[in-house]
């Protein structure tokens, strides 16, 4: 499929959910879709730096809460402006955020890269838990604005129209990443860095575009976060399952192509919000630790790389 | 042209490379003419593959310049040396392991060889196919390189190094463990190279294949150049013959 067939695609089955869910009178069901499609963001975002590129990062929860505390920045600063401006600028702060983190790149690979990702986020936490204009470790109240455009019902609707329309825009960036040949050479930098580079592959460029990209995407799918909660506080926004979904839905769904990341999240994410209804929501984390056990020994290439075999095999 | 034919392609002088304490290159000097055929011989340790560090941009030497096609590019980055016509293969051998063979072959044609040559991007797989087709990989352009076997992957060490369409191809130890018949197609496909006028360094131990290859002879011991010359006179050399056999 061409990539321009795919935006296409992408787009209109967005459109198509978007409005076929104003059908679904039960506001439950939108709070629940819409913490999936965060999580496809998250995994999607994730996967470009960590599937494509082969750079582990732990600090995903850094980049959603630099999202969601630009939103409640500028939710005082500017008066409550329109949601696209949020989007749009909370997204570019969390994309300046992973451009820094890609020149972390030059240094550390693997386990110290990922630990420093880590520590980027204890370190982003501590600041936002002593900056008292964005609530501090009191959190922050946002409220929904009462007026709600485009004729939709309640705000939670355009929250999650927006996270709909915000999934296939990650979507469509990471498959055309993944079929255009800088696809190519992250993979290449994922296999064999030095002889990547010794090929002729701007290694560094293609580090820093796939971090800034990433942390961009990331920080996007936290922006809307304030209003859906109508209430931020820093241990919500640097959550650790956070850190643990993104890299733990790529890995059960498969990280080579964009659709791994899509399985393995509407998978946990699925689980998860069953479990959080029917038992509780403390074995949330639980549940993916089992699940990453079983897949890491079961199927390490997790369900895409499965079936990939499982389709070489049948021929 | 960029050269004329006295011009040097590559010209290394005074290169000094230092790992704490220990000199691994001391002031080497080292001249490659277009479509010369170099071996580069040396004990053990004695600096072969730092120098090729030094030159593919790897390693950064301390002291001294790098000059390649009329220019210095003693400060670029192993990318860019890479895109001005300077490939590598490695001794021991760096596929990139999630991809098929001839997806290995792409790379570089994508990433150096269109930079500095017209390709077309619907050529670049027939151009993969075509040099795996030369250097004998032509029925395993589907295999996963990470499958391959050792003579296959230094094969595809060296066609991953072709595909960068270089002026100059460094082979680093390409036959070490190989079989006289497989270091004879090895030869014979290095060889081939002079007539598309690509100039060649050859690093190996294998003296039979350095003898037959090389039209000069450079000779590395400790870090410093003690013989640079015609093969014959270099073979015979008393230092050499003592680097050599350690009397």
């Amino acid at each position: 499929m061409s990539n321009r067939v795919f935006i296409v695609a992408a787009l209109t089955v967005a459109l198509v959910i978007i409005a076929a869910s104003r059908l679904i009178p039960n506001d439950y069901v939108f709070s629940a879709a819409y913490t999936v499609l965060q999580f496809i963001i998250l995994a999607t975002a994730w996967n470009i730096l960590g599937g494509y590129t082969g750079y582990v990062n732990f600090g995903s929860a850094a980049f959603f809460a630099t999202g969601a505390y630009s939103t409640v920045f500028l939710y005082k600063a500017l008066q409550q402006p329109p949601l696209i401006v949020m989007i749009v600028i909370g997204t570019l702060a969390a994309g300046l955020l992973g451009l820094a983190v890609g020149y972390l790149t030059l240094r550390m690979r693997g386990v110290f890269f990922a630990i420093a990702t880590l520590a980027l986020a204890v370190v982003l936490y501590t600041f936002v838990v002593n900056w008292d204009y964005v609530g501090g470790a009191r959190g922050a109240y946002i409220l929904q604005p009462r007026a709600v455009p485009f004729g939709l019902p309640r705000y939670i609707h355009l929250l999650y129209s927006a996270m709909v329309l915000m999934t296939a825009l990650a979507l469509i960036v990471a498959r055309t990443i993944e079929t255009s040949s800088l696809g190519r050479g992250l993979a290449a930098i994922r296999d064999d860095e030095l002889a990547a580079e010794c090929a002729g592959v701007p290694t560094l460029r293609l580090k820093l575009f796939a971090a800034t990209v990433s942390g961009a995407l990331m920080g996007m799918a936290g922006t809307t976060f304030p209003y859906y909660l109508s209430y931020v506080e820093p241990s919500a926004a640097f959550n650790l399952s956070y850190a643990v979904n993104s890299i733990a839905m790529p890995l059960i769904g498969g990280m080579m192509s964009w659709l791994g990341p899509v399985i393995g999240a509407v998978l946990l994410g699925s689980v998860q919000q069953v479990v959080q209804v029917t038992i509780s929501s403390a074995w949330n984390l639980l549940i993916v630790g089992v699940l990453l056990v079983v897949f890491v020994t079961l199927a390490p290439n997790g369900i895409m790389g499965w079936v990939d075999a499982w389709r070489r095999r049948k021929r | 042209m960029a050269n004329l034919p006295s011009e040097p392609l590559l010209a290394i002088s005074g290169v000094t490379k230092r790992f704490g304490g220990f000199t691994a290159l001391d002031k080497v000097d080292l001249i490659v003419r277009p479509g010369e055929r170099l071996g580069l011989i040396g004990p053990n340790g004695s600096g072969k593959s730092t120098l090729v560090n030094c030159i593919a941009g790897t390693l950064r030497n301390e002291e001294g310049a790098i000059r390649f096609d009329g220019r210095d590019i003693g400060k670029d980055p192993p990318h860019r040396r890479t895109r001005l016509g300077l490939a590598r293969s490695f001794q021991i051998p760096r596929p990139f392991a999630s991809m098929s063979v001839v997806d290995n072959l792409r790379i570089p044609l994508v990433f150096a060889a269109k930079q500095h040559e017209k390709l077309a991007t619907s050529h670049v797989t027939d151009e993969a196919l075509h040099i795996l087709q030369q250097v004998g990989l032509g029925d395993k352009a589907q295999a996963m390189s990470g499958r391959l076997t050792q003579v296959d992957m230094r094969k595809l060490e060296l066609a991953r190094a072709m595909a960068a369409k270089p002026k100059l191809l460094i082979s680093d130890e390409a036959m070490a463990g190989l079989s006289t018949s497989e270091v004879d197609e090895i030869l014979a496909l290095l060889s081939g190279l002079k007539e598309q006028g690509v100039a060649v360094i050859m690093i190996e131990h294998v003296m039979r294949a350095v003898m037959k290859f090389s039209e000069r002879i450079a000779v590395l011991v400790a870090g410093r150049k003690i013989a640079d010359g015609d093969p014959k006179a270099v073979a015979s050399n008393a230092e050499v013959v003592t680097a050599y056999l350690g009397q």
